[in-house]
């Protein structure tokens, strides 16, 4: 293909993200089992970027789960993302941003279906009308909150402490990209890069002096597909993914997994404790499995934010060994503590899997 | 080892650089015909066999090619030696002596 196709076609997986102003909405399991990570998101914004985020505190989750696990119906599904947006209208935002990656295929999808069909829009508005009050504007922007670290990724850089390179040998990291399904591959017309090469995390990994790895499952799903999840006797399923992936990166010994999608981190992270008492395997030369991080972690990282105060302490696999290898400056006693030196317990030891 | 209530199942995806091909090799020396089956099933459309059993040439070979041992074992019992596949064979692959070649194969050491 001569090299102006491939550039037309590039055009096409490209989309325009908000400069300011933005209003953002949580995810359910990002603040559950990474509680650090959206606290951290909002600082770089608000402290590091200085862009006006408003975080409501009256948002509820976007039903994901439920529609996905078809607990919830569609229709209900649809006037709760209505809610979200009348919150968003009645603070005077336009540009939304969801942190879980869910969401943001839910709410695509659902704008989607009110674009094609204007009758279950309206229905949509009455239906929220009637149960809440409420009416609400279409969001002008909408992106998920890794476009935005993607976007300020240049200015993130000047600003940054650490770069994804080893201190020890002066190597960039080799660093895995995991991009959620729901990122990219309903709507890659709406994500960076489209489904096959999406950019968002590639892009933010080299612009910190990383080196992205491309292994052969690279976009396979991290397993987690809601009902293979959520139904315990369908977790084999699930762990089956996860332990594919590592069985196809691990010949590249990468130092660090940085995902954009709250599950994804909880399966890879979880994943690898798992795969290392039922199968006897863990993925590090070092046994201590390869750490995964959010992107907002990543990016508190090299912004310099103590470990603990953006929550690395709540993973399962140890973070210590790539904090070294970045250089990162962290206090180990203060790792189960509290901001009053209180011990708030410290985890059970796996069995094979080393912690720290 | 806690009772998480749930296994890991070992993948079924099929590695064209890892399965073993130690009898898809010993075949392919004795008798070269075996690499002209374009799979078209003309063999397993006429088994005698197939009538009564899961036997299918067609799948014996694909199977070869993937280094799926036990399947080609537990096919190629099956098979009566009736020949009625080499008569049908577009490609004039010579299947009867296949059969017999990976019966050969099997017993050996490395099988």
């Amino acid at each position: 293909m001569k090299n102006r196709g491939k550039q037309l076609i590039w055009q096409n997986y490209q989309k325009d993200i908000a400069d300011d102003h933005f209003f953002y909405v949580r995810s359910c399991i990002r603040q559950n089992f990474f509680p650090g990570a959206e606290t951290t998101f909002l600082r770089i914004l608000k402290d590091v970027l200085n862009k006006d985020v408003y975080d409501d505190p009256s948002h509820t989750t976007c039903t994901g789960i439920g529609y996905h696990t078809d607990i919830v119906p569609l229709e209900t599904t649809m006037t709760v993302v209505a809610r979200q947006f009348a919150l968003m209208t009645e603070k005077g935002y336009k540009n939304f941003i969801p942190s879980c990656v869910t969401s943001f295929g839910l709410y695509l999808e659902i704008l989607e279906t009110w674009h094609n069909y204007p009758e279950v829009l309206e229905k949509t508005r009455s239906n929220l009308m009637l149960a809440t009050g409420r009416s609400f504007v279409l969001p002008e922007n909408i992106v998920h909150a890794s476009d935005v670290i993607y976007k300020f990724r240049s200015e993130i850089a000047k600003k940054a402490k650490y770069r994804l390179v080893n201190i020890h040998t002066g190597k960039p990291l080799k660093v895995v990209e995991h991009i959620g399904c729901h990122y990219a591959k309903m709507f890659p017309d709406k994500s960076v890069g489209g489904a096959e090469f999406p950019r968002v995390l590639s892009g933010i990994i080299e612009e910190w002096g990383g080196e992205v790895i491309d292994y052969p499952e690279r976009r396979h799903c991290c397993g987690f597909g809601f009902r293979q999840y959520f139904i315990k006797a369908n977790r084999g399923y699930t762990f089956s993914s996860v332990k594919k992936k590592f069985d196809s990166m691990s010949p590249y010994e990468p130092d660090l997994i940085v995902t954009n999608c709250p599950g994804c981190n909880v399966f890879l992270d979880k994943g690898q404790y798992v795969i290392s008492e039922q199968e006897g395997i863990v993925y590090s030369r070092d046994g201590y499995g390869i750490p995964v991080l959010t992107f907002e972690e990543l990016t508190g990282v090299v912004l310099g934010f103590d470990p603990w105060d953006i929550g690395l302490q709540v993973h399962q696999v140890s973070v210590e060994p790539l904090l070294d290898k970045i250089g990162v400056k962290y206090d180990i006693q203060k790792k189960y503590t509290d901001k009053n030196n209180r011990l708030l317990g410290k985890p059970v030891k796996p069995t094979l899997l080393k912690t720290l | 080892m806690p009772n998480f209530g749930f296994s890991i199942h070992s993948p079924t995806h099929i590695d064209l650089d890892k399965n073993y091909r130690t009898i898809f090799n010993y075949v392919k020396v004795k008798e070269p015909s075996i690499q002209k089956c374009i799979f078209c099933g003309s063999c397993s459309a006429t088994c005698t066999a197939s009538n009564y059993s899961a036997m299918s040439l067609r799948k014996v070979n694909l199977l070869l090619h993937r280094g799926m041992v036990q399947e080609v074992r537990s096919l190629t019992e099956q098979c009566l030696l009736c020949g009625k596949c080499y008569l049908v064979c577009p490609r004039n692959v010579n299947t009867r002596r296949i059969i017999l070649l990976i019966h050969e194969a099997l017993k050996m050491p490395l099988s």
